[in-house]
């Protein structure tokens, strides 16, 4: 049974996963995230940009069943980031989370692939008192 | 070109330890070209639908699997498209028949899931959405049907009760269907205090795992009229619509521009309206997306599905039954072979043999889904040419 991410995934998408390094389409003035190599709207070749992290939780839920590599219980949501994106992220504190709360990014790991194998970390969110 | 389903066939739903992908495959295989009254050797083409059966069961290259355990030697094809693989397959069929590169073709679906761990089973399930940016994230199934129910209840005011409602509805069409996983009826508390699986989900809001085949023989309406085929049901229409992968890069949480895109496709061949559909199965692989299958499909306004449920417009004798015979919740959910199994249960009906016989029904639709909305495949099926 292959695991869901191998080491080289996990390397290729660290700058993105670790710092929010998405897209830009200058002609569009299109911000993108998660990052795509072509703009969704015209298909012109995209820009690097770094985003906030900043943003607003639109929904979430408290996955009690989890697959390989993860350890129930945890929350994910859909967040939309201040410069517009959206994307789904954990949120480490559950507790406080709710739809419309704001959030900001803060590094985590993310999973482990067994007792032996390599760590993957990335970018969680947490709600702001 | 007109084309006809002739011949259906399912195993029985459920886990089924004794029986291998092959097994489950020539089984139901068989059964359709019985009912058809063929051998497999009239086959001119074989259309497989199959999300994963190299991560469940280590076996890739599985049209040719299938159409060796059929003994078939006509040219075979896996179409995939995670749980709307089953449609795709039929939709396949269709084409080449249409294309005139088949006279008569077999459309089969088959999953077998229940090898592995229910840890790993949901890892390969969530293989269909984004590796990268939702699975990798700790994103499951569940998890992406709870996070649009959520948006559900926040932006409409819909009910657990409502969704609940989806279940027992299912559960109780289900209950006398010797084919399926599930065949008992559930109340409202059974759903709502069942174990939470990603709130507000329970586990039955949530399709089984199951291991399943389902298959269909089509034809031209050259080979009917040449044949005398008896009771044909015919092709009305074939739409698929398709969007982002990711939930999160769709305009809407709460509505699936690929359902409404295949919908208008499909009403437009048809010629039909949502109001003139008389009855449908759609993909209740969790409650809440029969809901938003509900107001996709324009049986009412966006946002009114959680009322429409509650006033029974979906049971039996309801102005809309939908899924009559159990749907993915009671039935199963074998994920290549639901949208086939789907087709199957239209057909009955439209023969008049269902196991809950609707009255004076001349078509139905069906809607199978992929992943979390990225694929939408519907087909509307008729008695009447």
């Amino acid at each position: 049974m292959p695991h869901q991410s191998s080491v080289p995934m996990s390397w290729r998408l660290q700058k993105n996963r670790y710092n929010l390094v998405g897209s830009f389409c200058e002609s569009c003035n299109l911000d993108i995230f998660p990052p795509r190599k072509s703009c969704t709207k015209c298909g012109k070749d995209t820009k690097e940009k770094t985003f906030s992290g900043n943003g607003t939780i639109m929904s979430f839920t408290h996955i009690t069943s989890a697959p390989t590599g993860f350890t129930s219980n945890y929350t994910i949501a859909i967040i939309k980031l201040d410069e517009g994106p959206t994307l789904t992220a954990q949120i480490v504190n559950p507790d406080k989370t709710d739809i419309e709360k704001k959030v900001k990014p803060v590094f985590r790991k993310m999973f482990s692939d067994g007792s032996s194998g390599v760590i993957t970390y990335g970018t969680k969110f947490k709600v702001v008192e | 070109m007109k084309v006809a389903v002739i011949g259906v066939g399912q195993t029985k739903f459920g886990e089924e330890w004794n029986k291998s992908l092959r097994d489950l495959a020539r089984e139901a295989g068989q059964e359709a070209l019985k009912d058809a009254s063929l051998s497999s050797s009239v086959i001119q083409s074989l259309h497989v639908g199959n999300m994963s059966a190299g991560r469940f069961s280590g076996q890739e290259h599985v049209s040719a699997l299938v159409a060796d355990s059929l003994n078939i030697k006509a040219p075979s094809v896996r179409c995939e498209a995670a749980c709307a693989s089953g449609a795709l397959a039929f939709r396949s069929a269709l084409h080449s028949i249409q294309a005139g590169s088949s006279n008569i073709a077999i459309a089969l679906g088959v999953e077998k899931m229940s090898d592995l761990g229910v840890d790993q089973t949901t890892t390969t399930l969530m293989a269909a959405s984004d590796q990268e940016w939702e699975a990798n994230m700790g994103a499951t199934f569940p998890g992406l049907y709870a996070l649009i129910a959520r948006a559900h209840m926040h932006q409409y005011g819909t009910t657990r009760e409502q969704m609940a409602l989806v279940s027992v509805n299912n559960h109780k069409n289900g209950s006398a269907n010797k084919l399926a996983q599930f065949p008992f009826p559930v109340s409202v508390e059974q759903v709502l205090n069942s174990t939470m699986v990603a709130d507000p989900l329970t586990l039955l809001d949530c399709s089984p795992i199951t291991d399943g085949s389902a298959a269909i023989i089509l034809a031209s309406e050259d080979y009917v009229r040449q044949n005398n085929i008896e009771n044909p049901i015919w092709v009305a229409a074939s739409a698929q619509g398709n969007d982002t992968i990711a939930l999160h890069d769709r305009s809407s949480l709460t509505q699936m521009d690929s359902v409404k895109a295949a919908a208008k496709s499909a009403y437009e061949q048809s010629g039909l309206t949502p109001e003139k559909i008389n009855f449908a199965e759609v993909h209740d692989c969790f409650s809440i997306n029969e809901l938003v299958a509900i107001e996709g499909l324009g049986f009412c306004n966006e946002g009114e599905s959680g009322k429409f449920v509650e006033n029974g417009e979906i049971s039996l004798q309801g102005s809309k039954p939908i899924n009559t015979t159990g749907g993915l919740k009671s039935i199963g959910h074998p994920v290549g072979a639901t949208g086939i199994r789907q087709i199957v249960d239209i057909t009955k009906q439209l023969r008049e043999n269902s196991i809950n016989q609707l009255n004076s029904v001349s078509n139905g639709l069906a809607l199978n889904v992929g992943g979390s909305g990225a694929t939408a495949v519907i087909h509307i099926l008729t008695n009447q040419l």
